[in-house]
């Protein structure tokens, strides 16, 4: 049996969303050219949240998407196929700030593609990255402009992220 | 979701478990299509090679177009311009694109099996493309595609394939992929194109048109294949057309929610009027739209490797 430890729970959840939303805010002035796009399947319940308590800080809607990076992926011919989550971007991201946001950072590879994906959709002014838990181990020169925890993991350790009824995130070890 | 193939050979051996896994990917890739920028890059570095021994225009280039849109590189090769005029075997002609490092072959051939014995020879990933009256495995998928786009389902509906069965590799193709996902299968045209043995595949079988379309959810019709009729199966084209034509007053016989597809070339005034191939309940041209969206995801799938799919942030 794996052994598992929460290592935040849904009041933690929430309140390192509220930092990271209050840090979107501080680090962007122009609201007006924010954008979030969250990367499935984690990271698209965190955008929506963060969307919607930086709506209440800002007192405006914040556009939020949804960006799948499966065709981008560097692995492709390595493993079984991926299954591909839906790509819903209904507002134009070229001249804004877009805010990425994912569940967990790990080698980076994710980023990279999802930075790659993100070009077929315009030219964005910048680009930013948000992350829940920020596990270490990077593969890529890639580092996260916002991050909810940062937690030291060795390599055969898992990190669930679990965003819906219960709010939780659980290191496995093996 | 779930898909460990190396080769799409036929639809006989799929479960429809990967059937679906075939169409949700495809509807991905479909929306890929409607960007501004159409191209992903996921076959970036690969070679696919159309190996085309009989002739085909629209299939060829949807799968040119699907293997650019991925990124990959593609040469044609067809029958015409070819080595096999010179008489070198199919196995030769694949061992030397094999030498050419070409990652998927995509086939072509008169003769049934053919893409299974290619299979068997080289280490590319083969798609078949039509292989005789056997099989033709991604015209059923973007079928099936097309019809679960506009009904929301496939099982349970009423799907009537018209026309010439016996020497159609299309028509084997849906029956096998459409029974599978639970649809409900009529086959109807001339007795000696419709023989009853395709009960055997779980299908009905009757050659009353008006009777075969009344309660169809999905009137497939199929072109009457000249090339590969060794005999005249029936007295004349014009009795076909009278007897098993789509016209406007069998069309008002069906249910008014009853769409028509067809898999291409179509005979205007032959097996479908000309306005009913224009009208509003036909699906001829989405079919090629999807059948691009479906061969990018056949290609993205079997481009795939061994091993688990990755879970996402581990």
């Amino acid at each position: 049996m794996p052994e598992t430890t929460v290592i935040l729970d849904a009041n933690a959840i929430g309140r390192a969303l509220t930092r990271i939303a209050h840090e979107i805010a501080e680090r962007n002035e122009n609201s007006a050219e924010v954008v979030l796009v969250g990367i499935p399947e984690g990271g698209v319940p965190l955008a929506q949240r963060l969307g919607k308590i930086l709506s209440e800080i800002w007192k405006h809607a914040v556009p939020t998407g949804s960006l799948d990076v499966s065709m981008h992926r560097d692995d492709l011919d390595q493993r079984a196929a991926p299954k591909i989550h839906p790509t819903e971007i209904p507002f134009d991201v070229t001249g804004k700030t877009v805010v990425l946001v994912d569940d967990v950072l790990f080698s980076g590879r994710t980023i990279r593609a999802a930075l790659d994906a993100l070009n077929d959709f315009g030219r964005p002014k910048k680009i930013q990255l948000a992350v829940l838990i920020d596990r270490g181990h990077r593969d890529l020169p890639i580092k996260a402009d916002f991050v909810g925890k940062n937690v030291p993991t060795a390599a055969n350790e898992k990190i669930h992220v679990r965003i819906g009824e219960k709010d939780e995130v659980v290191l496995e070890r093996k | 979701m779930s898909w460990n193939k190396k080769h799409l050979l036929d639809i006989e051996s799929l479960t429809a478990d990967e059937i679906v896994t075939v169409l949700d990917t495809a509807r991905a890739f479909k929306a890929v299509g409607e960007r501004a920028i159409k191209k992903v890059p996921a076959l970036r570095g690969k070679t696919v090679v159309n190996l085309f021994i009989e002739p085909s225009t629209r299939t060829r280039i949807s799968f040119e177009l699907a293997a650019q849109r991925l990124t990959a590189d593609i040469v044609n090769f067809s029958a015409d311009a070819s080595s096999f005029k010179k008489g070198e075997t199919l196995k030769d002609t694949a061992k030397n694109l094999e030498a050419l490092n070409a990652d998927f072959i995509i086939i072509r051939h008169s003769a049934s099996g053919a893409p299974h014995f290619l299979s068997r020879v080289v280490n590319a990933s083969i798609i078949n493309a039509g292989d005789g009256a056997h099989e033709h495995p991604t015209q059923a998928l973007l079928d099936a595609f097309t019809i679960r786009e506009h009904k929301g389902k496939i099982a349970g509906l009423n799907v009537t394939i018209l026309g010439d069965i016996l020497y159609s590799r299309v028509a084997r193709s849906n029956i096998w992929a459409l029974t599978k996902l639970g649809a409900h299968i009529t086959l109807c045209g001339p007795s000696t194109l419709v023989p009853k043995t395709f009960e055997q595949m779980g299908c009905r079988v009757t050659h009353d048109v008006d009777e075969a379309i009344r309660d169809a959810d999905i009137v497939h019709l199929l072109r009457i294949q000249h090339e590969r009729q060794r005999k005249m199966m029936f007295p004349s084209i014009g009795e076909y057309t009278t007897l098993f034509g789509l016209n406007k007053a069998r069309l008002a016989k069906t249910k008014p929610d009853a769409l028509i597809m067809h898999p291409g070339p179509i005979n205007r005034g032959v097996e479908i009027d000309s306005e009913i191939a224009d009208c509003a309940r036909s699906l001829i041209l989405e079919q090629v739209t999807n059948g691009l969206a479906v061969r990018m995801a056949v290609l993205f799938l079997l481009n795939g490797g061994k091993g688990p799919q990755e879970v996402s942030g581990n």
